[in-house]
C-alpha cells in the first residue's frame, strides 16, 4: 500500500494555523490578557531555545552550558541594531533578529573552533566559561548599559512574530536533522571514531550543529529583548542555561517534539504554581538527577510524537474492526 | 618588590585553587567525571564552618574539624546517591555531567533556602600579621595558605603512593574492571576518593573564609570553575599538576588585578584554559591518552 | 600494479617501537591476510593506514598518492575503508541510516537544499536510498533496514559494519577480525561473502584474522607480523611451511 506522505504534513500545518488563529483571536479579544500573552511569548522563546539546544546536546551529543550566553549576545546585538540603525521598524526588526542570530553564530564559531577539537567534558566547561565571560564583558562594555541594563528597546515582539519564528525554527531544525547533514551529526553522537571512518568530516559537522544552535539562540535573544524592552546581563546567567538544558533533558535528548512539550510545560508551570519560585531550582535539580538516574535519555528519549504514527495506529484499528465486521 | 608581593598574593589565593583542584583531579583521575558539584562542596564547607564557629560558638579547631568531616561524609553520600548507579551502569559521560550539574544546583539552592542568598560575614580565624623580608611584605595568611596547600599535597601523594587504599585508587583509575577482578572493592575505593576530595575542599573552604571573610550560596560556582581550570592546566589526574595549576592561576589573576584589569580576571582565567586546551590538552604535567581503537 | 603500498612503516609509542620497517603492497582485487601472534601490531597497521595513529616513519601510498598526514575522513573518501575489531556501529539509529551515513560524502546537496527540501535534496536522497537498499540486499539485511542497529544479532552486526564500509565506495577494504565470535557455519558464509564482495565491487581486501582455516582458505597472499616486523610473506602454502612463522606461533628459539 502506498502511503501519501504529504497528508500528515498538511494536517500539522492546518493544526498549527488553527492554533495560531485561535490564540490571536483570544488575545485581540482580550480573553487572554496582556500578562498571559506575555507568558505565551516566553513559551515560544523557550521553545526556540530548547529545540536549538537539543540540536547541540541531543543530536550532536555535546553538553552545552552557555546557551543563555549565546542568547544574550543575540539580544544585545539585536536591541542595539533597532535602537541605532535608524531604519523604519518594519525593516529594522526582522533585520535585527537576523543580526542577533548572526552575531551569536559568530560567537559560536569563536568558541566552537577550540572547544570542539576536544572531548565533550571540556566543551561543557568552555561553554560555561563563555557564558560567564560574556556577562562580564557586557558589564564592562561602554555601549551596553552595564549593570544598570540596556533600556528603551522598542517593544516590537508581537505574538505573531514570535509564534511564526518558533514554528520556522522547529521546521528548519527538523528538516536539518532529516537531511544528510543531520544524519552526519547524529552519527557523531553515536560514535565519533566510526563516523570519521565512514568519511564524515566530524569537525565540520560538529561546528555546523553548534553554530546553528547558537544562531537560533541569538534570534530567541532578539525576540526576548524586544519583548521585555530592558536587558540586564544577570538574566542570562548559568541558571538560565541550565533551565533550557532541563527542558531538553526532560523532553528527551534527541526528540524535537519532546523539547517543545517540555518548554511549554516548564514555562507555564511556575506561573501556575504560586509560591513555587523559591523552590523551583531545588525541585528542578532533583528532577534532573532523578531523570538521569532512571531514564537517562529523557522522558521521550529519542522518540518523536508523530502524527503519521498516530494516524497509522488509527487506520490500523479501523482496518481491524472492518475485518472483524 | 611590588611585583614580588603580588606574586606572593597570587600564590596565597592560588593555594586555595590548588586544594580544590586536587579534589577535581582525584575524582577525574578515578572515574573520568568532572564533578561540577565539587566547587559547591567548598561552599558547604564554608557554611558548616560558619555554623560551627559563629552560630554554635565552637572553638576554631572544632569548627574546622567538623567542617572537614561533614564535607568528607557529604562527598561519599553524593557519590552513593547520585553517581554510583550511573558509574556501575557505565552510563554515557553526558548523563554523569548532567547529574553533577543537578547536584551542584541542588546544593546551591538548598543552602540559599537554609541561609538566604545574602552574604554571611566570617570573623577572622587566624591572627594575621605582616612578615617583613627586607622591603617585601607578606601577610601571614598568605604563608598559612601556601604551607597548608603544600602539606596537603605531600600528604595526598603519600596516601596515593604509599598506602594500601592508595594502591587501590591507582589500580581503579588505571582499569576499574581489572581492579575488580583483582579483588579490589572499586565501589568503596571510588567513594573514598570522593570523600578525600571533599575533605580537601573543606580545608580549602576554611582558607577561603580566612582570606575573604564572606560567604554566599553561590561562592562555589566561580571558585570551582577556576579550580577546574587549574586542574586542567596542571594536567588533570596529576596531584603536583593540580598544585602547579592552582599557583599559576592565582598568580596570573593577581597580576591581572595589579595591572588594573580586575574586571577581566575571569576572562583571563578562561583565556588561559582555552590556550592550554589548544596547545597542550593534556596539561603541563599530564599524560597524553588516546582512545583505544 | 599496487593499489595500496606501505614502505618502511614504523611507529613508536614513547620508547616502544610497535612497528618497524613494515613493507607490503596490495594489488588490485587481491585478498590479503595479515596475521601474527597477539600484540604483533596488526591492528596498529590498520590504525596507521587510517590516520588513527600517525606513523613516525615511512610512507603509505594509495594509487601512488601519499596519504600520510591526511585525516581519517579524507582517507576514507580517498578509498580506504575499514571495520573495527570490536564492532562500532551507530547503535541507536536504523540499519539503513548506518549505511546512508557512509554515503554522506558522495551526496551532493547543500545544507540549505536540505533544509528547504529543494529538488537536489529529493534527487540525492532517492538515489542513495536505492543504493543503500541494494547494498543491504547483498548482505541479506534489507528486511531489517528499519530496525535499530543495536537490535541485530551479532553476526548481522558484523555484516552491517562491512556493508557500511563498502558504502564509502572503497578501493581497499580493511577488515579487522571479521570472523571473530562466529560459529563455523557463519565463518564459511562470511568467506563466500568476502569473495562475492571482491568480485562484485572489484576491490582489494586486507584482513586481520586469527582463524587460520579462514585465512588460509580465502587469502591469496599473507603477511606475517611478529614483534612489529614482517617476518614472512607468501601464499598460504608457503606461510604454512615457513619455519619462522611456526616459531613465532609456537614459541621456541
Amino acid at each position: 500500500m502506498k502511503q501519501k506522505k504529504w497528508i500528515p504534513n498538511v494536517i500539522i500545518l492546518v493544526l498549527v494555523l488553527a492554533l495560531y488563529i485561535l490564540l490571536s483571536v483570544l488575545i485581540s479579544a482580550n480573553i487572554i490578557n496582556p500578562y498571559y500573552s506575555g507568558i505565551l511569548t516566553m513559551v515560544c522563546i523557550n521553545v526556540i531555545l530548547a529545540v536549538s539546544l537539543n540540536l547541540a546536546t541531543g543530536f550532536l551529543g555535546q553538553l552545552v552550558l552557555g546557551h543563555a550566553g549565546f542568547m544574550s549576545v543575540g539580544a544585545y546585538s539585536a536591541a542595539l541594531f533597532t535602537m541605532y540603525s535608524g531604519l523604519p521598524t518594519v525593516v529594522s526588526f526582522p533585520l535585527a533578529l537576523l543580526v542577533g542570530g548572526i552575531v551569536a553564530a559568530a560567537f559560536g564559531v569563536i568558541i566552537g573552533v577550540p572547544a570542539l577539537r576536544l572531548k565533550g567534558d571540556y566543551l561543557a566547561i568552555l561553554t560555561l566559561g563563555f557564558g560567564e565571560i560574556i556577562r562580564v564583558l557586557i558589564l564592562a562594555m561602554p555601549f551596553t548599559g552595564g549593570a544598570a541594563g540596556l533600556s528603551g528597546i522598542p517593544l516590537l515582539t508581537t505574538f505573531t512574530y514570535v509564534f511564526i519564528i518558533a514554528i520556522i525554527t522547529v521546521a528548519v531544525i527538523f528538516a536539518f536533522i532529516h537531511s544528510r547533514h543531520g544524519r552526519a551529526v547524529i552519527a557523531i553522537r553515536e560514535d565519533e571514531i566510526a563516523a570519521e571512518a565512514a568519511g564524515i568530516h566530524t569537525t565540520y559537522y560538529k561546528l555546523l550543529a553548534f553554530v546553528l544552535a547558537a544562531f537560533f539562540a541569538g534570534i530567541a535573544g532578539g525576540l526576548y529583548a524586544h519583548h521585555i524592552g530592558v536587558l540586564d546581563p544577570s538574566k542570562f546567567d548559568f541558571n538560565y542555561s541550565v533551565e533550557i538544558l532541563i527542558m531538553v533533558v526532560l523532553g528527551g535528548m534527541g526528540s524535537i517534539t519532546g523539547s517543545i512539550v517540555a518548554a511549554i510545560v516548564l514555562t507555564l508551570l511556575p506561573e501556575l504554581l504560586r509560591g513555587f519560585s523559591e523552590y523551583r531550582m531545588l525541585i528542578y535539580s532533583v528532577i534532573l538527577i532523578c531523570v538521569m538516574l532512571f531514564k537517562p535519555s529523557g522522558l521521550l528519549g529519542q522518540h518523536e510524537l508523530s502524527l503519521t504514527k498516530i494516524l497509522n495506529k488509527f487506520r490500523g484499528k479501523k482496518a481491524e474492526t472492518k475485518k472483524e465486521a | 618588590m611590588d611585583l614580588l608581593a603580588q606574586v606572593f598574593n597570587g600564590l596565597g589565593i592560588g593555594s586555595i585553587y590548588a586544594l580544590v583542584a586536587l579534589g577535581y583531579s582525584m575524582v577525574y583521575g578515578i572515574v573520568q567525571l568532572i564533578n561540577f558539584a565539587h566547587g559547591d562542596i567548598i561552599m558547604v564547607g564554608a557554611y558548616v564552618t560558619y555554623v560551627g564557629l559563629v552560630m554554635a560558638g565552637m572553638p576554631l579547631w572544632a569548627a574546622v574539624l567538623v567542617s572537614i568531616l561533614f564535607c568528607g561524609v557529604a562527598g561519599v553520600l553524593i557519590e552513593k546517591l547520585a553517581y554510583s548507579r550511573l558509574l556501575k551502569k557505565g552510563a554515557p559521560r553526558i548523563s554523569l555531567l548532567i547529574t553533577a550539574i543537578g547536584v551542584s544546583i541542588f546544593l546551591q539552592n538548598l543552602s540559599q533556602l537554609l541561609f538566604s542568598s545574602s552574604a554571611k560575614s566570617m570573623p577572622a580565624m587566624f591572627p594575621n600579621g605582616m612578615l617583613e623580608l627586607g622591603a617585601l611584605q607578606i601577610s601571614s595568611n598568605t604563608i598559612l595558605n601556601i604551607v597548608t596547600s603544600i602539606v596537603m599535597m605531600i600528604a595526598l601523594q603519600l596516601l596515593v603512593n604509599k598506602t594500601k587504599i592508595g594502591k587501590a585508587m591507582r589500580a581503579t583509575s588505571e582499569d576499574a574492571g581489572a581492579a575488580k577482578l583483582m579483588g579490589i572493592n572499586t565501589n568503596s575505593t571510588i567513594a573514598f576518593t570522593f570523600g578525600v576530595g571533599s575533605a580537601l575542599a573543606a580545608v580549602g573552604a576554611v582558607l577561603y573564609c580566612n582570606t575573604f571573610h564572606q560567604i554566599t550560596p553561590y561562592m562555589g560556582g566561580m571558585l570551582g570553575l577556576k579550580a577546574f581550570v587549574a586542574a586542567v592546566l596542571g594536567g588533570i589526574g596529576s596531584i603536583p599538576g593540580a598544585m602547579l595549576g592552582g599557583y599559576i592561576l592565582g598568580v596570573a589573576e593577581s597580576l591581572t588585578t595589579a595591572a588594573g584589569g580586575s574586571q577581566i580576571t575571569d576572562a583571563v582565567v578562561f583565556g588561559i584554559l582555552i590556550l592550554v586546551l589548544l596547545i597542550k590538552p593534556a596539561g603541563l604535567l599530564g599524560k597524553n591518552v588516546r582512545e583505544k581503537v | 600494479m599496487a593499489v595500496l603500498e606501505a614502505k618502511n612503516l614504523g611507529i613508536a609509542f614513547g620508547g616502544l617501537r610497535a612497528l618497524q620497517d613494515v613493507q607490503f603492497s596490495i594489488g588490485e582485487k587481491e585478498i590479503i591476510g595479515l596475521i601474527g601472534p597477539n600484540g604483533a601490531g596488526k591492528t596498529t597497521v590498520f590504525n596507521l593506514l587510517t590516520d588513527v595513529y600517525v606513523p613516525t616513519e615511512g610512507t603509505i601510498t594509495l594509487e601512488n598518492q601519499n596519504i600520510v598526514g591526511k585525516k581519517t575522513y579524507q582517507i576514507t573518501q580517498g578509498g580506504i575503508s575499514r571495520t573495527f575489531q570490536n564492532i562500532r556501529l551507530f547503535k541507536d539509529i536504523s540499519v539503513i541510516d548506518n549505511v546512508k551515513i557512509a554515503m554522506n560524502f558522495q551526496m551532493k546537496y547543500s545544507v540549505l537544499s536540505g533544509i528547504f527540501r529543494l529538488p537536489a535534496y529529493r534527487r540525492e536522497e532517492e538515489r542513495v536510498d536505492k543504493r543503500a537498499h541494494e547494498l543491504l540486499q547483498v548482505f541479506n539485511l534489507d528486511e531489517k533496514s528499519e530496525d535499530l542497529a543495536k537490535n541485530l544479532p551479532y553476526g548481522q552486526q558484523r555484516k552491517l559494519e562491512i556493508a557500511r564500509a563498502l558504502a564509502t565506495n572503497p578501493k581497499v577494504l580493511l577488515l579487522d577480525e571479521p570472523a571473530a565470535g562466529m560459529n563455523p557455519t557463519e565463518t564459511k558464509e562470511l568467506m563466500e561473502t568476502i569473495r562475492l564482495i571482491r568480485d562484485r565491487f572489484g576491490i582489494a581486501i586486507l584482513l586481520i584474522e586469527h582463524d587460520m582455516n579462514f585465512v588460509m582458505g580465502i587469502c591469496e597472499r599473507i603477511y606475517v607480523l611478529d614483534y612489529g616486523k614482517v617476518i614472512a610473506e607468501g601464499n598460504p602454502e608457503e606461510i604454512r611451511n615457513n619455519p619462522r612463522v611456526i616459531t613465532a606461533y609456537l614459541g621456541g628459539e
